[in-house]
């Protein structure tokens, strides 16, 4: 799946850096309602139209109190659901065609919700949560890296298909294929090379082996009511 | 192949998890090698590196293009490891950030592409890597990162009650294999292209081995035993789940349905005890017992391949 | 901050992996309160003797830093006592925000978050940028990176500040900015740098690399005019 990297990223980065109530929440409060709603979103079986409804508009509330565009969310939300189709049409070739829908409408919802969590959770300030929370250290840094070079280097392949295909005069398979090859190289060894410098501004600041501990909110009394409350719902939903 | 949240069942998305997160945590203080955590910078900007990787074209047919994967040519020139450590980011910021992926099912994806599918990749290289069929075992390791995934995610979504007929899954077995050759290509092309400008890249698959004299072998064995297994066991789910009653009449024919109903009947009299004859329960078993074989091809590889702290050069 | 003696290099020698002799006998010398530009074509050396200065590079001859030489021991105290900014912001700024970049000095040198984000907050006050603490470094201008890459160096307090290369990327009104703000800092400074102009707005003497060595001393004018380096 080809993506527009650097534009995505960019618009769910900034939606994350906004200022609402719900931005403001511990993101573990955050992160354990998401996982509430996900798991009563899963092991729904029965009446799931109007469950999936309720979880729907519930979804949508906590767009418009993050004051984050609706519209785009959901637009944003779809971009499963190509994949998805194609295993809906497995099903529905499999004679299971009603399960098509509900498990359809159980992704988009899953994706849905994870989006509201990240549209207002900086994806550091996460990672930060998770490493509180005891997740591995050095999996977290490298995640963290990983992010903050994905604003760069996905643009740097970009410029590089532009000048090719500047250059190229719609050339056979071989030699694209070789092409594309050698860009890759190039690619890997200025990313190589870019993180050789990184380690070199590292340790011209003193790195002496470990960082330092990430940066995250701390969890109040308001992070707790929180999560309790927002968990609650997609459960009281299911009652209906 | 990145399964979205919905489409697993809640035993098989859960067990995964559960898997996932301990292999997760002791892949991650391998790659580590102790205390030294300078190597993060470097796998996170190769992690940047396979998303933007993904932007370049690879023609392979009229009006069709492929992109690199990337598992295989990671653990070529990270190390298996460092490589897992890797696509588990990957895995990670693709779930979260661009909604591929679910994030129950992350577990799953992990255990699928950054655990079976980074060690099914290293495998041919580990093994031939270092002699003259080096291409070869390079292709070979991009064909099994892909396939090996692919499979399991298949075996996966069987096992949580997605039916498939054998149509469905040949054109799928097709479509895999297809995908998986075209990595493997995909990845020996670049390879030998970065080493014409780098040419250590890919280490040497014994280095990471040889800090003591070469004993007797036994590091690609238990290895190979685990996926082998695994991929028995996946063939296994998913020939299961075009045979719905299969694994049902299987059970009553050897009579094994009749005595553990016998079991269950006693204690657990007043529980739902029957599910062996459902088409659920098959295939849960079936995919339960693929589960544990994954956790244990992982433990597995785990020691055999990470076991050996490596002194590197390190800068200063 | 201490008086500190200078920078002393007496025959350095330096070869990559590969063979290439990059520095082939290199004597120099820093005084206290001496800005000094390192002009000379690509390739001559300026790169690799920077990283010799905070012991990046190990090669061969006598450097003292201080009256340190530059091995395991001292590599703390010399890597705070000279700070180098990179000719690449963006491998030099790898934090989520401004502010956690450069607070990652402090932090390394042992300092509790609160106290490390204050000295942090000082040096983004001291080049110009405190109001960007909480930005994403991919969100700043080419300009207000290399100044949030000083102040990463800055929250350190050097008595050296060494800067590769620093106008990359800039533009003229970018270089000007910058060429007041280093005027401005109290640190002896070792600029390389391609921009003559830049050279004399900042420092008050000149050596030429090449190939290797340094090949001659004095005002930055004089040299450039010698080697024909200006751009008119």
């Amino acid at each position: 799946m080809q993506r527009a990297v650097p534009r995505s990223l960019a618009s769910l980065d900034s939606w994350s850096r906004g200022s609402s109530a719900l931005h403001r929440f511990d993101p573990r409060a955050k992160l354990i309602a998401l996982l509430a709603l996900l798991v009563a979103v899963a092991t729904a079986n029965r009446s799931i139209p109007r469950f999936a409804l309720a979880v729907l508009l519930f979804l949508v509330a906590g767009f418009l109190w993050a004051r984050l565009p609706v519209a785009g969310a959901l637009a944003r939300a779809a971009v499963i659901l190509p994949f998805v189709a194609v295993l809906a049409a497995v099903l529905w070739i499999g004679g299971q065609g009603e399960r098509a829908w509900a498990l359809a409408a159980k992704s988009y919802l899953s994706a849905l919700a994870a989006l509201l969590a990240m549209a207002t959770t900086p994806l550091p300030r996460l990672l930060g949560g998770f490493e509180k929370l005891g997740a591995p250290r050095f999996l977290l840094e490298v995640a963290q890296f990983l992010y903050r070079y994905l604003f760069l280097l996905p643009e740097e392949a970009q410029r590089m298909r532009q000048a090719a295909a500047a250059r190229s005069m719609r050339p056979g398979i071989r030699e694209g294929f070789r092409a594309a090859a050698g860009a890759l190289a190039v690619l890997f060894a200025r990313s190589y090379a870019r993180a050789g410098a990184i380690h070199h501004a590292m340790l011209a600041r003193g790195f002496n082996g470990r960082f330092p501990e990430m940066q995250t909110a701390h969890f109040r009394k308001a992070d707790a009511v929180f999560a309790v409350v927002a968990s609650a719902v997609p459960w009281g939903l299911r009652l209906l | 192949m990145h399964i979205p949240d919905g489409f697993l069942s809640t035993p098989v998305w859960a067990a995964l998890d559960i898997a996932a997160a301990p292999s997760v945590a002791y892949i991650a203080r391998r790659a580590q090698r102790g205390f030294e955590e300078s190597r993060a910078p470097l796998l996170g900007v190769l992690g940047a590196f396979v998303f933007a990787a993904q932007i370049i074209n690879f023609p392979v047919g009229p009006g069709t293009t492929a992109h690199l994967v990337g598992g295989a040519l990671l653990s070529f020139t990270l190390g298996p490891a460092a490589a897992s450590v890797a696509m588990t980011a990957i895995l990670a910021i693709q779930a979260l950030v661009f909604q591929d992926g679910g994030v129950l099912a992350l577990g799953t994806n992990i255990v699928n592409m950054a655990l079976v599918g980074v060690a099914a990749g290293y495998l041919p290289y580990a093994l031939w890597g270092g002699g003259p069929r080096r291409r070869l075992a390079m292709f070979a390791g991009g064909v099994l990162s892909v396939l090996s995934s692919a499979l399991l995610a298949l075996s996966e979504l069987a096992a949580s009650g997605v039916k498939m007929s054998g149509g469905v899954l040949a054109t799928a077995m097709a479509l895999f294999f297809v995908s998986a050759i075209l990595e493997g290509a995909i990845t020996v092309a670049v390879i030998e292209a970065i080493e014409r400008i780098q040419p250590r890249a890919a280490r040497h698959p014994a280095s990471p081995m040889h800090l003591e004299k070469p004993r007797f072998q036994r590091s690609p064995l238990p290895a190979m035993i685990g996926l082998a297994a695994l991929l028995l066991s996946t063939v296994g789910v998913l020939l299961a789940s075009t045979q719905p009653d299969g694994i049902q009449r299987l059970g009553e024919r050897t009579g094994i349905a009749a005595r553990v109903r016998m079991l269950l009947h006693t204690p657990l009299s007043n529980y739902h005890a029957s599910f062996l004859q459902s088409d659920v329960g098959g295939k849960v078993l079936a995919g339960l017992a693929g589960i544990a074989l994954v956790y244990a091809a992982c433990v597995l590889v785990g020691r055999a391949f990470f076991r050996r702290a490596v002194v590197r050069n390190r800068s200063i | 901050m201490t008086a500190c003696p200078l920078i002393q290099v007496r025959g350095l020698h330096y070869s990559y992996e590969d063979g290439t002799a990059a520095l082939q006998g290199v004597d120099f010398r820093l005084d206290p309160g001496e800005s000094v530009a390192l002009l000379g074509p690509n390739g001559s050396g300026k790169t690799t003797f920077i990283l010799h200065l905070n012991g990046l590079l190990a090669g061969k001859g006598a450097i003292e830093i201080c009256g340190m030489k530059p091995d395991k021991a001292n590599l703390p105290a010399i890597r705070r006592k000279v700070g180098v900014i990179f000719q690449d912001s963006d491998s030099q700024l790898f934090m989520p925000t401004v502010l956690e970049d450069v607070s990652f000095g402090p932090r390394n040198l042992g300092l509790e978050p609160k106290a490390a984000a204050g000295r942090a907050l000082a040096a983004l006050e001291a080049v110009g940028i405190a109001e960007l603490r909480n930005r994403a470094p991919y969100h700043l201008s080419a300009g207000e990176k290399k100044r949030a890459a000083i102040a990463g160096v800055l929250a350190m307090e050097p008595e050296i500040l060494v800067l590769d290369e620093p106008t990359t990327f800039l533009d003229p009104p970018a270089q000007r900015s910058l060429a007041a703000l280093l005027s401005r800092l109290p640190q002896s400074k070792l600029v390389v740098t391609h921009t003559v102009a830049f050279a004399e707005a900042v420092c008050t003497r000149a050596v030429f690399f090449e190939r290797g060595r340094i090949v001659a001393e004095g005002g930055v004018t004089e040299i450039a005019a010698r080697f024909g380096w200006a751009f008119e």
